[in-house]
């Protein structure tokens, strides 16, 4: 059992969790994941790595709530235990030192595992931009810590109710025009995938190297059951070990778009179910 | 002399049934299929058996089971006796007993089956087995504490035989397991209706009682490496038992479209995950009217019968040889058309047609007839040219075999690999290139049998031992 040690809420969908696992804070790395499972009942969720704490051996991981799983899983409190927890899983990101600034873009709840990331990219020597934006500045988290991980931030909301206006694409194409195409060595961008897509189009335009972190569907994790195939560069590809970070140039967006939306009807179904339990609108709490 | 001669003993020349679920009933439940004998039946079986001195049965055996002397004690009713002699030589008789194929093992070599049918010896070891789970297990001795410590990689049939063995020779074992739950290719891949979990973990607790200690969401190569276990971790010795967990897939266009699965994807999602309870489990199996399962072998015909229960209303083996050749034990092949499988033979898919939305429509077949044999003797498959027919089906599982998973042999240095990538061991030992890492199961041979991977795991914990006596 894996015990949550931190709760906090970023917003109604969105929240964090610390949680106790010495094996997997020991040696994970930036860009990896974890796959946690609530309960006997429950699925497997694989989830990347927001930050880790290898002397107290705890892992953050933040979250949004899109089903059912995810749900049940923000409804758990500070004290309460996760039946399963595994990881590092998947490969670490390749960290060295570039020559020129590297851009890592955040959207969304993408804000947590671009994290850890940008930090190892400074604490490798580069000059990190990020640049960090949600919906609304109510969607907003980690504005603080992205600050101290990068050597500059840039925020934006789509609609302007924070910092300013638009998506992070806009700004992503600001920051190449103003440092010029050729001496931006990398792009790395992690978010829901229409953003993903969006900054790959974006920098395909420009030619510009670019690393996304997919989020598939998995089962196992480690490379038994071929869930999370993705066509890269016209190879499959399984995103849990041979990913989750790709050439976002050479990812089949449409498969990809297509093999994750595989149990949209039953994860509405799941959604129904977990809510009717109590029919006081609970949603599943009781 | 002469006049002293014994009364010929009659002999009834055919097995006893084995009791089942009706085939249309059981083909839409998770049941178990077959329903063990009855302590008459298998004292009437027991005594079939001709106690031949030479025991040719235990040549058949890759762990050796003292069967004739177990036999012998189950026709006189002593079901205790008789599982404790099956214990002597096997770890896991409850699994044994459903899941070997016995046909190709220690039944195959019976004298008896010279004549007749042979003993229906698996069926025997089953009932033995059962009957000490619902009697109560006794945990077998353990040899007093030497000190050494053993890490086993992976928790299927190999590494628990590896660990039984050695937690009985009194080294302290500590098994790692990727997934959740203990069990391997036991609780992911064989379904439910034909090895129940309960009875995997009934085996596994026993494994706990002789003081293993199993590790589960540990992914060695990931959150440690073989070599740090013997470097920090203390281990003195590594057994590496990871199995064939690499799906193999037919490398033919839309084989990514929705409606797809790997045949583990499909298994996992439905034995370990249950998704059959869906939603009161959380994981969900999606599935069409029709399904087409690619392959021949038993991990194929699982698919397809597991395809049925779920609620298929047609499922389909479509596999490119004839029913001869079909890789899967005799019984699972039967136990699926019983259950209304259907088989497209000498056929075999050269795309997967998919709709605008991506999901899966169909698969444009080829038909195939049999030529000169091959290198495995088997008659090789050639293409009939023009043959090209379109086949209707709605969700694709893609059987046609595992490899090893590399996670483990990629991350353990010195460690020589084929070119498939499985590891090189030595198969009277188990010992690998690595001085004090051994290796055995699907790993090392590529995707076998459940006693074949016992029979390595076995063997590996003798030279284990005996590498550790003389450390």
């Amino acid at each position: 059992m894996y015990k949550i040690l931190e709760k906090e809420v970023f917003s109604p969908i969105i929240k964090q969790f610390v949680i106790e696992a010495p094996k997997v804070a020991k040696s994970c790395k930036a860009g990896q994941f974890i796959i946690l499972r609530i309960n006997e009942e429950g699925e497997r969720i694989p989830l990347t790595i927001a930050d880790y704490d290898r002397e107290k051996g705890t892992i953050t991981i933040v979250f949004q709530e899109v089903g059912k799983s995810t749900t049940q899983l923000g409804q758990m409190e500070a004290g309460d235990t996760i039946k399963d927890f595994v990881g590092p899983l998947g490969e670490p990101s390749h960290i060295e030192k570039f020559d020129g600034p590297v851009v890592v873009v955040g959207g969304g709840v993408g804000v947590a595992p671009v994290h850890p990331i940008a930090r190892s990219l400074k604490e490798a020597g580069n000059h990190v931009i990020g640049i960090i934006g949600a919906r609304n500045g109510d969607l907003l988290f980690w504005e603080g810590k992205m600050r101290e991980a990068c050597s500059e931030l840039l925020v934006t909301t789509d609609d302007g109710s924070y910092v300013r206006k638009g998506f992070v694409t806009d700004v992503l194409k600001e920051v190449i025009e103003k440092h010029g195409k050729e001496n931006i060595p990398l792009v790395l961008a992690i978010g829901p995938q229409p953003m993903m897509r969006a900054v790959s189009n974006l920098t395909k335009e420009y030619d510009l190297k670019t690393i996304v972190s997919l989020n598939a569907l998995m089962v196992d994790g480690t490379g038994m059951c071929g869930c999370c195939r993705v066509s890269v560069g016209g190879t499959t590809k399984f995103v849990c070990v041979d990913g989750p970070e790709f050439d976002a140039h050479a990812v089949d967006w449409l498969e990809l778009g297509r093999r994750g939306g595989i149990f949209r009807q039953e994860e509405q179904q799941a959604m129904e179910h977990h809510q009717c339990k109590c029919g006081s609108g609970c949603g599943g709490a009781k | 002399m002469t006049d002293e001669k014994k009364p010929k003993k009659e002999i009834k020349p055919t097995k006893n049934p084995m009791p089942a679920q009706d085939p249309m009933e059981r083909a839409r439940n998770f049941n178990e299929v077959a329903l063990g004998y009855s302590e008459a039946t298998v004292i009437d079986e027991a005594k079939r058996c001709l106690q031949c001195k030479k025991e040719p049965c235990r040549q058949g055996c890759p762990v050796e089971v003292e069967i004739p002397s177990f036999i012998k004690l189950v026709a006189e009713g002593d079901f205790a006796g008789a599982i404790a002699r099956i214990k002597n030589k096997n770890a896991l008789p409850a699994v044994c007993g459903r899941v070997c194929p016995q046909e190709a093992q220690c039944e195959k070599y019976c004298t008896l089956g010279k004549k007749y049918e042979p003993v229906g010896i698996g069926r025997i070891e089953r009932f033995c087995a059962d009957w000490e789970l619902a009697h109560g297990v006794k945990t077998p001795e353990v040899a007093p504490a030497t000190g050494k410590k053993v890490a086993i990689v992976g928790s299927g049939p190999a590494g628990l035989t590896c660990a039984a063995d050695l937690a009985k020779k009194g080294h302290k074992v500590t098994v790692f397991e990727a997934l959740h739950v203990a069990g391997g290719v036991l609780m992911y891949g064989i379904p439910e209706f034909r090895l129940p979990k309960a009875v995997v973990q009934a085996e596994v607790q026993n494994l706990r009682n002789l003081g293993v200690e199993i590790d589960v969401n540990s992914v060695v190569g990931k959150f440690t490496t073989v070599d740090e276990l013997m470097e920090d971790g203390g281990f003195d010795a590594v057994f590496i038992g990871t199995g064939a967990g690499l799906p193999y897939f037919m490398n033919i266009p839309g084989e990514n479209s929705c409606g797809v699965y790997s045949a583990n994807e499909f298994l996992t999602r439905t034995n370990l995950m249950k998704a059959y309870k869906f939603p009161d489990c959380d994981t969900p199996i999606k599935l069409g009217r029709k399904v087409a399962v690619l392959g021949g072998g038993n991990v194929a015909m699982d698919a397809a019968r597991t395809a049925l229960r779920l609620g298929a209303e047609e499922s389909w083996i479509v596999y490119r040889r004839s029913h001869e050749e079909l890789p899967a034990r005799k019984e699972e092949a039967e136990h699926a058309e019983e259950e209304g499988v259907k088989f497209a033979l000498l056929t075999s898919p050269v795309e997967i047609i998919s709709n605008e939305d991506g999901w899966v429509t169909g698969m444009k077949c080829i038909k195939y007839e049999l030529g000169e044999p091959d290198a495995s003797g088997r008659r090789r498959p050639v293409a009939i040219e023009g043959s090209e027919y379109l086949m209707e089906v709605d969700t694709v599982v893609v059987a046609i075999g595992q490899g090893p998973n590399p996670l483990v042999p990629r991350t353990t240095k010195g460690l020589e690999l084929t070119k498939k990538g499985n590891i090189v061991a030595d198969p009277e030992t188990g010992a690998t290139s690595k001085p004090g890492v051994f290796a055995g199961g699907d790993v090392v041979t590529g995707a076998a049998t459940v006693i074949l991977a016992m029979g390595a795991g076995r063997t590996a914990a003798n030279s284990i031992h005996e590498y550790l006596s003389n450390k």
